[in-house]
């Protein structure tokens, strides 16, 4: 797996191990993708989802399922998963654009309106983002989820913004 | 001369969570241990824990720290920092070096009828020229000057290892405001898990594999101010020409933990080596009951896991002890530890888990075999 | 020089101890009362804590926790204290130790 030898995936080598959502359910609107490959014991965001929409069961190593019809995008899982490791993604933000909703946990958190560059799963530089949202409410226990609004093409490669 | 009904050696997760649980049932528990707080480290894991949402998974370390600390004041347990055992003799009677609010240092010996020893691990150095020099230190310490003191050992850190440790605290190193150069790891895969080398590879930091440091580099203060590194052959051996030189002026070591096993000794517990633990470890069976009677044995001590299982182990020790001072009955007790065990066995799966699960057995069938009944410690 | 971490998402790093002030060889720096005299002395740049007995070299932070005796000083008077779990106090005067220093 190339995930350990590099650290990262890439998008089709994540497609072969987790059900990402269709392209009809993206086309519907925001939707987590739950990018966490490895047997850990872990299962918080089962919990976490509202809507029944995230999988796990006994025991609680095996690899969480998203059910595409369920989830509705809000984000409660990103914050929830001690890997940081899902995302929120809106296809359908504008026309050209696309929304990726991450945790972000470095100082200093971005603000709404303010542009930052939008990095991949290596930590390149794939274009300029402009932050949309900001959520850190308690229960989120000082994991900010930020929204950052990139060029629809980007969608499944954007994944965090530049630490400044 | 002072006398309780448990003694806990470490203040960490399995110490708190084994004098909490002995505390519960009635037992009179005096904890101590040598650092300034107590928690071991829970306090400089400001991460949110795995596990099983059931059992406080998603809660940041150093929030389950507070809640041990409230459970202990709750079950009444006697806590004494800066608090060194330096004795520990026949009758269970125990010469400890007490500290004092005023600094100062006080002997005094105490008669405990069950000992519980969890003084977790240590870190393990790596040597290499100049390894030596100030600015080279281990991943842990760094961890505590960010997360417990709030200074940072540097600003351009190079971390050496991609366990667990090696990623978990490198990512912490960048949100507390240093720059994390790079990972060296000597083996061509990532040890840790992949979540966390994730986290590190989107920030932008690169992870060198099959490569190791081979040489800190001293500036005209004395103190680090470089590394060189190298690729290292399959036998991990540097590979002449290939080496590079980085600046930095802090070099982080996870290369794994230790137990620590002097307490261990010093009680006279029989040890076994077990290479997927970390090294020398008491033999103990399903009560964590060393070859000792009444001495028990808890968390990293026990074989180094994590902080999860650290709190489990505690429990189970607690329980055991309780039931031999008479405060629960043998089938309440067993039917407790099953259910523990159950747990325990939940986290020990998947191919993180699985080995040590099987080594954890391993050490159990050795306890049956060679020790089978405790013996008073000598 | 200034490495305290000011700034943190997850860490409220406010300082629970008062400001004093601390000696170390000779030299007057700023530290929180309660914090370990290291931590005092990393902010205020000095990495050397000690020299070696045999051979004079430097040794400095290690293990943090107590256990490996690298940051051991001189803390008023007394020699060999490990200066990461020896919380400040005001006034202390800290010397670099040189070999196993008898103190004073």
């Amino acid at each position: 797996m190339a995930l350990i030898n590099t650290g990262y995936l890439e998008y089709e080598e994540l497609e072969s191990i987790q059900t990402l959502p269709s392209d009809e359910r993206y086309a519907e609107g925001p939707v987590a993708i739950i990018e966490c490959v490895q047997e850990i014991p872990c299962n918080p965001c089962e919990a976490a989802c509202h809507f029944g929409a995230i999988k796990i069961g006994e025991p609680i190593t095996k690899l969480p399922t998203l059910i595409g019809e369920k989830c509705v995008g809000c984000g409660m899982c990103v914050a929830r998963c001690p890997g940081l490791a899902i995302v929120v993604v809106d296809k359908t933000f504008t026309d050209t654009t696309a929304t990726v909703a991450f945790p972000f946990e470095y100082y200093p958190t971005p603000v709404v309106g303010e542009e930052r560059n939008a990095m991949n799963r290596k930590g390149e530089i794939v274009c300029k983002g402009k932050i949309v949202k900001v959520v850190n409410p308690a229960s989120y226990d000082h994991t900010p989820v930020v929204t950052v609004e990139i060029p629809k093409e980007f969608a499944d490669e954007v994944r965090t913004v530049e630490r400044i | 001369m002072l006398e309780k009904d448990v003694l806990v050696i470490g203040a960490g997760p399995a110490g708190l969570a084994a004098s909490i649980e002995a505390g519960k049932y009635g037992a009179s528990v005096l904890l101590v241990d040598l650092n300034m707080q107590p928690g071991g480290q829970l306090f400089k894991q400001i991460h949110k824990f795995f596990g099983s949402s059931a059992h406080r998974s998603g809660t940041r370390g150093y929030d389950i720290g507070k809640q041990l600390l409230k459970e202990a004041e709750e079950s009444d347990v006697e806590i004494w920092m800066q608090s060194t055992v330096i004795g520990i003799f026949p009758g269970n009677k125990i010469a400890i070096e007490k500290g004092l609010d005023s600094g100062e240092k006080e002997m005094v010996t105490m008669q405990a009828k069950k000992i519980i020893i969890a003084t977790g691990a240590s870190e393990n150095a790596i040597r290499f020229k100049g390894w030596t020099t100030p600015g080279v230190m281990g991943a842990g310490a760094a961890q505590t000057m960010i997360n417990v003191n709030h200074v940072k050992p540097g600003q351009k850190i190079v971390m050496l290892g991609t366990g667990n440790v090696g990623l978990i605290v490198s990512y912490q190193l960048m949100q507390a405001g240093c720059d994390v150069v790079s990972l060296i790891e000597a083996a061509p895969k990532i040890g840790g898990y992949a979540v966390h080398a994730a986290k590190i590879r989107r920030a932008g930091v690169p992870i060198r594999l099959q490569h190791t440091i081979i040489e800190a580099k001293k500036g005209a203060d004395g103190c680090v101010c470089g590394c060189v590194i190298a690729q290292v052959d399959e036998h991990f051996q540097p590979i002449p020409g290939t080496e590079e030189t980085i600046a930095c002026d802090t070099i982080a070591l996870a290369a794994g933990l230790k137990p620590t096993m002097d307490l261990v000794k010093l009680a006279g517990c029989k040890l076994t080596f077990n290479g997927p633990f970390g090294g020398y470890i008491p033999l103990h069976n399903e009560r964590m009951e060393t070859s000792c009677e009444g001495v028990f044995v808890a968390g990293d001590t026990t074989g180094v896991e994590e902080a999860n299982t650290a709190l489990e182990e505690g429990k189970i020790a607690g329980i055991s002890a309780a039931e031999d001072l008479g405060l629960l009955t043998a089938d309440a007790a067993s039917d407790k530890r099953a259910e523990i065990w159950d747990r325990l066995h939940s986290l020990r799966l998947g191919p993180f888990g699985e080995r040590r699960m099987i080594e954890k057995e391993v050490v159990m069938d050795e306890y049956k075999e060679r020790i089978g009944t405790p013996s008073p410690i000598q | 020089m200034c490495l305290r971490v000011d700034h943190h998402v997850i860490l409220d790093c406010t300082h629970v101890g008062d400001e004093v002030e601390i000696t170390v060889d000779g030299k007057v720096i700023k530290a929180y009362e309660g914090e370990p005299i290291l931590a005092a002395i990393l902010n205020a740049g000095i990495k050397i804590n000690r020299y070696t007995v045999k051979r004079k070299e430097p040794r400095g932070l290690f293990c943090g926790i107590g256990q490996c005796t690298d940051c051991a000083m001189v803390v008023d008077g007394k020699a060999n204290v490990r200066t990461c779990i020896t919380p400040v106090k005001a006034g202390m005067v800290i010397k670099t130790q040189d070999g196993l220093a008898k103190g004073e």
